[in-house]
């Protein structure tokens, strides 16, 4: 999304020169944050129903760790929480003009974002096996499909990541223009405040 | 993701814009990145679209006139639909479902949002082009398939999806009560594509009527077109994805044996009901203001006149997108749901007729005192208004709790919603189609076979849609295959019969703006830069514009109707024609 | 085609007839307002050579009055309303003396389980009936409706009330028919296949008559 081989000298991490002001921020980061208000609207369809469903019919749930390995998903939550970390330790560099701290920092959100959604997959196939899938009544429907939208988004962000690294490497970023990284910076800490409140929610209530 | 010598993808800057555009006729026509070719190619795809839903509603009208008698040219339909020419009552249903499903979200959607959001909102307010003008071509081609999917449920076995547009669980969801599976399938797979290309477009027209209004176009300088669409693009934005949610809960009811509509164990079928409206109410607002915003700009340049209180008609813009949301419970008012909510719901609607009724009087209020210019497209936009007025009105029956036990899921509702849906959406968007054709395609649709269309369409629409506020209030139901099944709707059928020879007249009447669009596209008169004498900035640029619309980033001077102004001799002044130093822009005014 | 309501037969008809009269006065008047006006400014504004449109951008005052005289009609409609709702919907709104019925929706007919003679459902002389409803003239009567399979609507027009059917969900309607005669019931939500032939019959009868025939169909039935 760097804007190569630019025909101007303007400052593109500013918002667009010559236009009356808007909100202030360069485009990408304004689409970014406009895009996640419908995440936001996405997520409380899901979680907005799994409330419903579970005031309207208590019985249908286990209590926490009866099924879910809730220690095994902390530490997952904590590795996601890492990440976010990693994430603004690239973004710090790349300010900065680190060029090597930002491919280092990004490899390892990277990593640990991959490993998250690893965790995840093994997770999946224990409870399976164990015979709790998603037709298992209210618990496994509303479980299956909140995680698994999360997973997806965080998979989706992971392949994101591993784009921008790679253009990390090639050398597309400085400290003149990080419009990449700032912005599936906000992506990833959005997908890792969803979890907060998943996890709370599904593991620990 | 490469950048070509010579053009530039991303226009995030001001300075020189238009340029000489040299890539292959692939990437200029077909994958473009320009919001022009992409608003034409939505329109080309959404008038085929409108077209098949026609279709659609020649065969209910078939069947609903002339109950189980073979249709002509109903031989060509396969014996799962229609054998021997007389169509079967799950074809029915299919066809009242695919009807709805294809016009709300195949032709009058994408044509509102998807055409003029696209072509109108960088022209208007002076930018290049979209912020995002790769993300805009994705989301176009994400709409092809989609609509691909949804034709494709034609051609499954068990027949495309027949649970409504509505989609109501548990019908929806169990293929042992509607005797549909792999359609319906397709309808919510079809619907979750669809609606990730919406949601592309929204945050797109989103960043750049917000980033890169041209300078001087302040916000209360917006046209009120590009003011409807700005607010119709939130509206997409933060209602879509609760649809698409829905979807993949009913998905996965369908498909994976998840619980969440089901009763059997502990699911809710009013769940899918609350989700779908809380989407579905927003969404029709999505249907009528961008309609409403083109309306005053079309009657503001008829009328050539300045909108009457063009700052009531933004808070009434913005009103309405607030408000719609909290009306979804009056599509439940018989659903079983808590009666106390009902109380809640009506008071809602009851108000939100406020801001649609403001519109009108301020539609008329520019009319008063103008010098009106009857060309095709104000006689369009005049319609519009009187049409949504009569569908606005009819809502107040249905907002009406008690009265609302009678017409819940008659016929009075099909007439409401087809007033503010073909009465004003469709009137509105032939005249916007007429309005910026020449903008789009150099030429000038004929003004003649405009105006047949036109008084015909209006007669034979009236003739289609009046007389089922009769049917409804004698307590014909909605989506039945046979009224004749009922002693109390004999009488009536007779209604049936003119409505459905209206609509086939009504429908052949369209036949003549298609004719006018294609033939008009070849041979119709060369359009100058300004055919209507229009004073927005898409009217200062050539028609068709260039790759990147402005020659130098145009300087706005003033509000967007200023036409008679005192201060210059023509009945208009564009918004970016700078007068001599001393002479005011226009008029002080609240 | 008439804008008239078709002759009706509970004690719900006095309420939800009169309601809707009212809005008709009220939005008919509204209609024949902006029309003749649009009408009239489309004669007297057209466009005609030499003239000019008057250079005008609003007026305030107008504009609060006409929107405060709208917003005060709905409000009248909306408090108009919400009495008669409470008292048809209201789940406490059941008269005590209402004779009990269960109607169960299922694909495509009506199932309706009379209490029998002693008048208390879930008894030994209970018994049902296929798409026929039976009803006592002046008599109220309470339905538990409940749904087998799809959403049904529970229609008839005479006696202007609807209520849906919800699987999993057990919904009360009640109403009191005001004259003998034979009345129709449809389905009004789309149930599948057969939802337009989903109909019952309504039949009021005297008390005798009724009793006459609630002993006939008592000894024929199939008890549940």
């Amino acid at each position: 999304m760097a804007h190569a081989g630019a025909l101007h000298d303007e400052d593109v991490m500013l918002p667009p020169p010559g236009r009356e002001p808007g909100a202030g921020v360069y485009n990408e980061k304004l689409g970014m944050w406009v895009f996640l208000g419908s995440e936001v609207m996405f997520f409380t369809a899901l979680i907005g129903t799994y409330i419903i469903l579970r005031v309207a019919h208590p019985t249908a749930w286990k209590a926490p760790g009866v099924v879910l390995a809730v220690p095994i998903t902390a530490i997952n939550t904590f590795l996601l929480i890492c990440s976010s970390v990693t994430m603004v330790k690239a973004f710090a560099s790349v300010q900065d003009g680190n060029l090597s701290g930002l491919r280092k920092w990004l490899i390892a959100t990277v990593l640990i974002g991959s490993t998250f959604v690893g965790v995840q997959v093994y997770e999946y196939r224990h409870l399976i096996e164990k015979g709790f899938v998603p037709s298992e009544g209210l618990y496994g429907s509303t479980f299956y499909t909140m995680t698994g939208f999360h997973g997806f988004h965080v998979t989706i962000g992971v392949i994101c990541l591993i784009f921008v690294t790679w253009r990390a490497f090639q050398g597309r970023y400085s400290a003149k223009d990080y419009r990449g990284v700032e912005v599936i910076g906000l992506y990833w800490h959005f997908v890792d405040l969803v979890w907060i409140i998943l996890f709370t929610i599904v593991y620990l209530i | 993701m490469a950048t070509t010598i010579g053009h530039v993808d991303e226009v995030t800057l001001g300075g020189a814009e238009v340029h000489a555009d040299t890539r292959s006729f692939v990437r200029k026509y077909v994958f473009s990145t320009d919001h022009k070719i992409i608003g034409i190619q939505f329109l080309i795809m959404s008038l085929i679209f409108l077209l098949l839903g026609g279709v659609l509603a020649m065969v209910i009208r078939w069947q609903l006139g002339f109950p189980k008698q073979p249709m002509p040219l109903g031989g060509v339909l396969p014996e799962t639909m229609a054998p021997g020419g007389v169509v079967l009552p799950e074809f029915y249903n299919s066809l009242v479902t695919m009807h709805g499903t294809f016009m709300v979200f195949f032709a009058i959607m994408p044509l509102l949002v998807g055409v003029f959001g696209n072509y109108l909102i960088p022209l208007k307010i002076g930018a290049p082009d979209m912020a995002f003008p790769r993300i805009n071509m994705a989301s176009f081609w994400i709409a092809v398939p989609a609509g691909f999917l949804m034709l494709a449920g034609f051609f499954v076995e068990g027949g495309h999806a027949a649970a409504g547009w509505t989609s109501y669980a548990p019908l929806s969801e169990r293929s042992d009560l509607s005797g549909v599976s792999m359609g319906q399938i397709l309808w919510c797979i079809s619907l979750i594509v669809l609606g990730l290309s919406s949601i592309l477009g929204s945050f797109n027209y989103i960043t750049t009527i917000i980033n890169m209004r041209a300078p001087g176009m302040w916000w209360f300088r917006l046209p009120l077109s590009i003011w409807s669409l700005f607010v119709t693009a939130i509206l997409v934005l933060l209602a879509m994805p609760i649809l698409s949610g829905a979807i993949i809960m009913l998905l996965f009811d369908q498909t994976i044996g998840t619980h969440f509509f089901g009763p059997a164990q502990g699911g809710q079928p009013l769940l899918w009901q609350h989700l779908f409206w809380f989407f579905g109410h927003p969404e029709v607002y999505i249907l009528i203001l961008p309609a409403m915003g083109m309306a005053s700009d079309i009657i503001a340049n008829g009328a050539r006149k300045p909108v009457f209180g063009y700052t009531s008609m933004v808070l009434a813009i913005l009103g309405i997108g607030v408000l719609g949301w909290g009306v979804w419970g009056h599509h439940m008012f018989m659903s079983g749901m808590n009666p106390t909510l009902g109380t809640s719901f009506m008071i809602s609607t009851m108000l939100i007729a406020v801001p649609s009724a403001i519109k009108v009087f301020n539609w008329l209020g520019t009319m008063w005192m103008g010098n009106i210019r009857f060309h095709v497209p104000m006689l369009h936009a005049i319609a519009f208004v009187s049409m949504f007025t009569i569908g606005g009105l009819s809502g107040i029956f249905m907002a009406a709790t008690p009265v609302d036990i009678y017409i819940h899921d008659t016929y009075f509702i099909v007439a409401h919603l087809h007033y503010v849906l073909f009465g004003g959406s469709l009137f509105a968007i032939f005249a916007a189609v007429t309005f910026w054709y020449p903008k789009m395609f150099g030429r000038m649709m004929s003004p003649f076979w405009g105006r047949v269309h036109f008084f015909l369409t209006f007669i034979f629409y009236n003739l289609v849609f009046f007389p089922m506020h009769n049917l409804g209030l004698h307590g014909h139901m909605r989506r039945i295959y046979d009224p004749t099944q009922y002693d109390f709707l004999k009488p009536v059928q007779p209604i049936n019969e003119l409505i459905s020879i209206s609509a086939f007249l009504l429908f052949a009447t369209q036949l003549i703006f298609a004719t006018n669009f294609i033939v008009s596209w070849f041979k119709g008169a060369k359009a100058p830069e300004n055919p209507w004498e229009d004073n927005g900035l898409e009217w200062t640029v050539p028609s068709p514009p260039p790759h990147g619309n402005f020659v130098s980033v145009p300087h706005v001077y003033r509000a967007p109707y200023e036409y008679s102004s005192p201060f210059v001799t023509e009945d208009f002044l564009p918004q970016n024609r700078e007068l001599p130093e001393g002479v005011p822009s226009a008029a002080p005014h609240s | 085609m008439s804008w008239l309501l078709p002759h009706g037969a509970s004690t719900f008809v006095g309420e939800i007839d009169w309601l809707y009269y009212l809005i008709l006065w009220i939005t008919g008047i509204a209609f024949v307002l902006v029309e003749v006006l649009l009408v009239w400014f489309m004669i007297r504004y057209r466009a005609r050579p030499g003239r000019k449109a008057t250079y005008y951008h609003g007026n305030t005052r107008f504009e609060i009055i006409w929107t405060s005289v709208t917003a005060v009609v709905v409000v009248i409609i909306g408090v108009l309303s919400a009495g008669r709702w409470n008292r048809i919907k209201g789940r406490d709104m059941v008269p005590p003396n209402a004779t009990p019925i269960v109607i169960h929706a299922k694909q495509f007919e009506w199932l309706v389980t009379y209490p029998g003679a002693d008048g208390a459902l879930g008894s030994a002389d209970d018994f049902q009936v296929r798409s026929q409803l039976h009803l006592v003239v002046g008599q109220p009567v309470s339905v538990l409706l409940t749904s087998e399979d799809a959403i049904h609507s529970f229609f008839i027009p005479a006696f202007r009330i609807k209520q849906d059917a919800v699987p999993g969900m057990n919904i009360r309607v009640w109403f009191q028919p005001t004259e003998v005669g034979e009345y129709e019931l449809g389905c009004a939500e789309l149930c599948g296949l057969g939802h337009y032939r989903m109909r019952a019959t309504v039949t009021v009868h005297s008390r005798e008559d009724f009793d006459r025939w609630a002993r006939d169909r008592a000894a024929l039935s199939v008890n549940k």
